[in-house]
């Protein structure tokens, strides 16, 4: 029983650093600071919930059961689409992005740019 | 009472993750829990005026379920794009979505779970709150992607919370 879980928590350990080391490519890889943002959180869903769960198999298989890693996971996707979000709107705020987002189809503008003229700033140089 | 419990899902929320904390269910985390249940939702219940009505528990845990294969299935999907396509052949594009839910409680686990799914994170809400700006990392076809989210997520989020 133990020999399994422990193969277990090796193969989960595996895909975890798997889809850890492929955000860090995309980190590397990808172009565009919009779609750049686009790999951590890769890394932070299926890698670190992988890791976890490894983690989780791991300390059963040596009869210490624990379920903190299940709050780590809990925490980290909640907080994780909330850091997403502001790197996103500093890039929409810096107008950092080549192509800007089309208007929203309700009407009105999206609420980042409803800030007062002089505090937008100007886009950065090499972007 | 409701001005002593303002929110008592979270109450019991705090309890339980005070006891996974100390990795313990013995009375004294019990009690210490339900002391921190009391006094965090009271302290921080100007943030929270309104109490956020889940009309349908079980559909929360389907919904709940469904993200999590979602997330699997999309992180093999971006995984090999990241890998395997470069970066003339990939088509980035901006996904504006309309909204037909209002509750801000809706809105926020809409949000968050584009973000989680990998390949689309959501950037901003319009003014009015009626649209959601979402970044899709490889989308030939945006509108694609815009029915989707609002056909999986969307019209079971409607379903749970209005």
């Amino acid at each position: 029983m133990t020999e399994y879980l422990e193969i277990a928590a090796a193969i989960s350990l595996f895909i975890g650093g798997f889809f850890t080391l492929v955000g860090s490519i995309g980190l590397l890889k990808v172009d565009t600071p919009m779609s750049r943002l686009h790999a951590p959180t890769k890394a932070s869903t299926l890698g670190v919930g992988s890791l976890l769960l490894g983690s989780m198999l791991a300390a059963f298989a040596r009869g210490e059961g624990s379920l903190h890693q299940v709050l780590i996971l809990a925490f980290l996707f909640v907080t994780a689409p909330i850091t997403a979000n502001f790197i996103a709107k500093v890039h929409l705020h810096g107008r950092s992005s080549q192509k800007s987002p089309p208007p929203p189809p309700t009407g009105g503008r999206w609420a980042t740019y409803d800030t007062p003229q002089d505090d937008a700033r100007k886009p950065v140089e090499g972007n | 009472m409701t001005r002593l419990f303002p929110h008592p899902f979270l109450t019991l929320t705090l309890i339980l993750v005070w006891c996974l904390l100390s990795q313990a269910f013995t009375l004294g985390t019990v009690v210490f829990g339900t002391i921190l249940g009391i006094i965090i939702p009271f302290v921080t219940a100007a943030f929270w005026p309104d109490r956020p009505k889940i009309s349908n528990p079980f559909k929360l845990l389907v919904y709940i379920v469904i993200v999590i294969y979602d997330i699997i299935v999309a992180n093999v999907v971006v995984a090999a794009i990241i890998l395997f396509k470069s970066n003339a052949a990939r088509r980035p594009a901006w996904v504006p979505i309309p909204l037909e839910l209002k509750s801000p409680e809706a809105i926020t686990v809409l949000a968050g779970t584009i973000t989680l799914t990998p390949g689309t994170v959501s950037v901003d809400l319009s003014e009015d709150g009626r649209s959601l700006l979402v970044h899709a990392l490889d989308a030939p076809d945006p509108d694609g992607v815009r029915d989707d989210i609002k056909s999986r997520y969307e019209s079971r989020l409607k379903e749970i919370f209005e």
